[in-house]
């Protein structure tokens, strides 16, 4: 489908990832996952200095329905939170992908490109 | 196999997101759950009902046969049209279901049961008959859909769409009409005036129609939910069960144990008595309060039965099963996935008729 931006990685936990310029990687939730969910009201973010191993709990995003968990897609430390998707949640349902939830510095780089491309994504949700 | 509403359709064609809801096909939302609850908040919604079951009750033993079936007495029934809310029970005090019941005249009742007890209350109803053997009959009317219209402007607009029902305007809260072939009654599940309308099956589509035609929002079982929780209304299946005494589940206002009346259930609650209260929580940190959450306070450990964020206080709020000695304004912890939060003891009604009662 046309509406996965082709620039991010992905995760079949329904996380996208953005390798920035500077090294460090934007994390944030599809654009199906927000769907999935209903009207989000409650994001927890992992706080700055965290360490976080590949698959390992690191967000919780919960909507009146249901609370989710948002997993690490790679290991790395936490180096920045979107405090504003904390105070509003609801931006996840406008613009998923321009609410990000946190940045991680990789523990190893390489680990960015065993994640699914789009077209990936695509045939993982496409098979749920 | 689940189930559908004759609706169903319309709910597909309009966008809805469907759920699997007690072995029905139904509605969650139709875009935003939230936008939904605000409409029937501040204007009207309507909700498709139809997976619940009307039971039609008749001849000369229908009163006598209910006095015995429910907690509640049906002897408060005296005025024709009149609702009440009851609790049927087992033997052993638990709740089998939550239930109005309308008093038609002294030979014709109506008994709304839920969607997805419906088969097993049934089954109890008829097993009771079978020891009991009043004069009486029961009839799942399957035939009807029920349509319930809510919010402050829903009578209103309901009347616009269906001038066919205009007596309706002069129903007094939890009361009911027939108004030919169609059962109208100013009852519901959201805190907020309104009607609920069981018409015949095949002409739901077209009355659905007209009344979102006339400006009434269709809305799910997502905002069902968060609006019943806001106005402290319980829910079967998750406040009470056939485990849980009604004087555990806040419906000891429900139960006669005043009158000399033998009633199901009767011998149990008086044996046993009450061993918890039920009451309303709202988180004072941020967070979500939900189902099965452990509760710690002074006087020993709780449980939450339902728990959303209430859209319309923008706070989580929450129904709980607490140790007695807890009082309105105390304090206790949640635990939510391991951090222990603070919530505040609240009476079991949030929200009613618009106004934030907080």
């Amino acid at each position: 489908m046309s509406n996965l931006p082709a620039n991010l990685k992905y995760t079949k936990s329904h996380e996208w990832v953005r390798a920035e310029a500077d090294g460090s990687v934007t994390i944030g939730i599809t654009d199906h996952a927000q769907e999935a969910l209903g009207d989000l009201v409650f994001v927890e973010l992992p706080p700055v200095g965290k360490s976080l191993s590949a698959g390992e709990e690191a967000a919780v995003v919960e909507s009146v329905k249901a609370a989710a968990d948002v997993y690490a897609p790679i290991s790395g430390v936490v180096i920045a939170q979107n405090s504003a998707v904390v105070d509003a949640p609801e931006s996840l349902n406008s613009d998923a992908w321009s609410a990000w939830l946190f940045k991680l510095q990789p523990s190893d780089p390489a680990a960015i490109a065993a994640l699914l491309d789009a077209a990936a994504y695509q045939q993982a949700i496409d098979a749920e | 196999m689940t189930r559908e509403t004759v609706l169903n359709a319309a709910h597909r064609a309009a966008g809805a997101k469907m759920v699997d809801f007690g072995g029905w096909d139904m509605p969650l939302h139709y875009g935003s759950q939230i936008d939904e609850h605000h409409k029937v908040r501040q204007d009207a919604g309507m909700f498709d009902v139809s997976h619940m079951c009307a039971v039609d009750l008749a001849g000369t033993d229908s009163r006598a046969f209910l006095r015995r079936l429910f907690a509640n007495n049906v002897d408060k029934l005296q005025s024709p049209g009149k609702a009440l809310y009851s609790a049927m029970l087992n033997p052993q005090g638990g709740v089998i279901d939550d239930l109005i019941v309308y008093f038609l005249d002294e030979t014709h009742f109506r008994i709304v049961i839920n969607a997805g007890t419906a088969d097993k209350d049934l089954a109890w109803m008829n097993a009771c008959h079978a020891e009991w053997k009043h004069t009486i009959s029961l009839t799942a009317r399957r035939d009807l859909a029920m349509i319930a219209v809510q919010g402050p402007n829903a009578r209103a607009r309901a009347l616009t769409a269906l001038p066919e029902l205009a007596a309706a305007d002069a129903l007094s809260p939890f009361f009911a009409t027939a108004i030919g072939d169609v059962f109208v009654a100013r009852t519901g599940y959201t805190g907020e005036d309104g009607f609920e309308i069981a018409i015949p099956a095949e002409r739901a589509a077209t009355v659905w129609q007209a009344l979102a035609a006339a400006g009434i929002a269709p809305c799910g079982l997502g905002a069902r939910d968060t609006l019943r929780l806001e106005a402290g209304m319980n829910l079967y299946g998750q406040d009470m069960d056939e485990s849980i005494s009604p004087l555990d589940a806040g419906l000891a206002w429900t139960v006669d144990l005043i009158s000399p009346r033998d009633f199901v259930g009767k011998a149990a609650l008086l044996a046993h008595g009450q061993k918890h209260q039920f009451l309303g929580l709202l988180l004072e940190d941020r967070g979500v309060l939900r189902a099965h959450q452990q509760i710690f306070s002074a006087h020993g450990e709780g449980e939450i039965t339902s728990g959303s964020f209430s859209p319309t206080l923008q706070r989580s709020i929450a129904l709980a099963r607490l140790p007695l000695g807890i009082a309105i304004g105390d304090h206790v912890e949640v635990d939510i996935r391991g951090k222990r939060l603070a919530a505040r003891v609240l009476k079991p009604v949030f929200v009613r008729r618009g106004q934030a009662l907080i």
